[in-house]
């Protein structure tokens, strides 16, 4: 074990675990977490890429982003464009910027639907076990059973082109932002639901489940009071890699044409007929491509670091 | 064993009948399968309330539900729109076989995708033989060197490959072995299709072409069964039988693949089995960026123009596969591993 963070009280002491100040939780994580060199990585990384999508939106204005000369089109990268410019014209450097911040909050919030559909599901199912469980759990199987990128086209096509634009913040965006925000989520709780499912089986049987029961709390605050807080664990390091999946996905469902609708970019609609261009642009899919990867690996480093610092008896594959 | 296996049968039926009410739910907003079936041409309304009436569409969705099911051949349909049923139905329904008609192709379903599906399935086998003999190689590789240069090398590229998203893989490997080879004066592989037509397709061509797009399917899967075959091989190898093996003086290879590969592989029967979903995903967005002509691309295809009869019919099949699977899964770990045992 490393020394205490605080060296100067313990000095005098002999180095005994006993007698060293007891670290709260959050500190232990912190610490654990802190050694995990990769997950250090992949947060600063991270933290960049937040910087990048939105700090350079005070750079460059978004009218700059859908705006299209068409003198330059499919020009490569130079001084004036870094990264080129699109199809039409476009500043493909101010198009990633403004499609990260598309990309990002569509990944959070639809891990926000994931969640709540799937700690609610698996919440019941665990705690009332039974009939209920039997119910919802047909439910998640059902859904596991179909590959999550054919349901993200049905639904697609399903809830596509009815939503008009959105004014937030001073700006539009496509409808179809909040469409694949709510599909992303419907389509991806079914593995939360078996984990949040698993731990309430397990903390029910406990006496503290006993005790609440015993001075008359209400199931509804048995479960959210009291058996949830002991598993959040598993859902926080759940829900770290749920937003990599979310702005994967995202992207696999724009690329098909079938995402978040031109002109609000995003790094997955970027791609989209990008390789028709393969070898006359290649700058075109590069930059966007290459955008998302660094997302999804620097989430996947932080999800691996937070596993092993919030829960350290499970190990990742 | 047989009671178990006919059980877990048992138990898919409801579960593949519930699938196909989701399914057939969401098939109900997909577009109007009319308004795209005749072409450029303004369909006529009185045509287009006919056409409705021949696919049924007029009837509410239970009744289609139940005629996509069971068939309507026990039924009389009303055609010429009067209000009375004359028609005797011809649909024979998907329990007894009857997928239904593709309303673009004119052609039963299941000749439709029958089509497709050997192009489908060379992409599959040719991806699941490259997952598992790839990652077997690196993942035991990397297992007896653990954390040495070359293992933490291995990781870290395992790492990046399974956070790339397949079409960033696709377009890169296009690139570069295309383009760029093409570029060098190198052999560059084909990037498009399944084989050149000028050559016609002959075993050679399909192996040429089928290079790029198995690479994209396979890297993902590639690098999480690497990381999951060295982490089980670190396991095994320090349990004492190996200890007691290496003991008596065998020799190391024996030892390793021998003994410690034998047990070390089962927990991968698992994961290979339960991965298809996630491989027929994959396939997807590959077929659709190589114009590889598989069931994914023609899924594609089917959906833009609303052919209910053809996407139901791909979705019916990929669920049957998936339960089918999964128990295949089951029944192969317990004949694997004897500490199994399932009981009822």
């Amino acid at each position: 074990m490393e020394t205490s963070s605080k060296p100067v009280q313990i000095a005098s002491l002999p180095l005994d675990e006993l007698e060293t100040p007891p670290l709260s939780l959050g500190q232990l994580t912190w610490r654990r977490f802190r050694r995990h060199k990769m997950a250090m990585f992949g947060a600063v990384t991270l933290l960049l890429l937040f910087a990048y999508s939105f700090g350079g939106a005070l750079v460059l204005p978004e009218s700059y982003a859908n705006y299209a000369d068409t003198s330059m089109r499919l020009t490569g990268p130079s001084a004036a464009h870094p990264f080129g410019t699109d199809t039409i014209g476009r500043d493909t450097l101010a198009r990633t910027i403004y499609g990260g911040q598309i990309s990002i909050i569509i990944g959070l919030l639809a891990v926000l639907i994931e969640n709540l559909i799937g700690i609610t599901v698996g919440a019941l199912a665990g705690y009332y076990g039974g009939l209920v469980d039997s119910i919802l759990m047909r439910i998640t199987e059902a859904m596991l059973n179909i590959p999550e990128i054919f349901l993200l086209i049905v639904m697609a096509k399903f809830f596509g082109g009815k939503i008009p634009e959105i004014l937030m913040f001073g700006r539009s965006f496509s409808g179809s932002v909040v469409v694949i925000v709510v599909i992303i989520g419907l389509t991806s709780w079914m593995y939360l639901a078996r984990i949040v499912r698993a731990e309430f089986l397990s903390f029910k049987e406990n006496e503290f489940v006993l005790a609440a029961r015993a001075t008359g709390t209400s199931n509804f605050e048995i479960i959210f009071r009291h058996i949830l807080p002991n598993s959040i664990a598993p859902i926080i390091v759940s829900a770290t890699l749920g937003v990599a999946n979310a702005i994967l996905a995202e992207a696999y469902i724009s690329f098909l044409g079938l995402g978040v609708q031109p002109p609000t970019a995003t790094w997955g609609n970027m791609l989209d007929g990008a390789n028709n261009y393969l070898e006359s642009a290649p700058w075109l899919w590069f930059f966007p491509g290459l955008l998302i990867l660094l997302t999804v690996l620097s989430i996947n480093f932080l999800g691996d670091g937070l596993r092993d610092a919030l829960d350290p008896h499970s190990r990742a594959m | 064993m047989g009671r178990y296996i006919l059980k877990r049968l048992l138990q898919g039926i409801p579960l593949l009948l519930f699938i196909s009410i989701i399914l057939f739910l969401l098939m109900m907003n997909m577009g109007d399968p009319v308004a795209t079936m005749g072409g450029r041409r303004v369909t006529r309304s009185a045509d287009y309330e006919r056409l409705r009436r021949q696919l049924g569409l007029d009837k509410p969705i239970y009744t289609q539900y139940l005629y996509w099911l069971a068939g309507n051949d026990w039924t009389k349909t009303d055609l010429d729109g009067d209000g009375i049923a004359e028609t005797p139905g011809t649909r024979r329904g998907i329990l007894r076989g009857d997928f239904g008609t593709s309303l673009l192709a004119r052609k039963p379903v299941l000749e439709v995708i029958g089509e497709r599906l050997p192009n489908t399935l060379m992409l599959m086998v040719a991806s699941e033989i490259i997952i598992i003999f790839g990652a077997l190689l690196v993942g035991i590789y990397s297992a007896l060197r653990q954390y040495s240069f070359m293992d933490n090398l291995v990781t870290a590229i395992l790492f990046i490959a399974y956070s790339m998203p397949i079409f960033f893989i696709a377009l890169i490997s296009m690139y570069i072995f295309a383009v760029l080879f093409k570029r060098w004066g190198l052999p560059y592989l084909p990037t498009v299709g399944m084989f050149d037509p000028q050559v016609g397709r002959t075993t050679t061509q399909v192996l040429w072409h089928l290079i790029l797009p198995v690479l994209s399917i396979s890297l993902i899967s590639f690098a999480a069964y690497s990381r999951y075959i060295r982490s089980t091989m670190l396991e095994v190898m320090s349990q004492d039988y190996i200890r007691t093996a290496r003991s008596k003086g065998l020799p190391r290879r024996e030892v390793v693949f021998i003994h410690a590969l034998k047990n070390a592989s089962l927990p991968i029967v698992t994961v290979v089995g339960l991965d298809l979903p996630l491989l027929l995903g994959g396939a997807v967005v590959t077929e659709r960026i190589f114009a590889w002509p598989g069931m994914g691309r023609l899924f594609l295809d089917h959906v833009d123009r609303v052919d209910l009869p053809v996407v139901m019919g791909i979705l019916m099949l990929i669920a049957v596969a998936v339960v089918v699977f999964q128990i295949l899964t089951d029944i192969v770990y317990a004949w694997l591993d004897p500490r199994i045992r399932y009981e009822k």
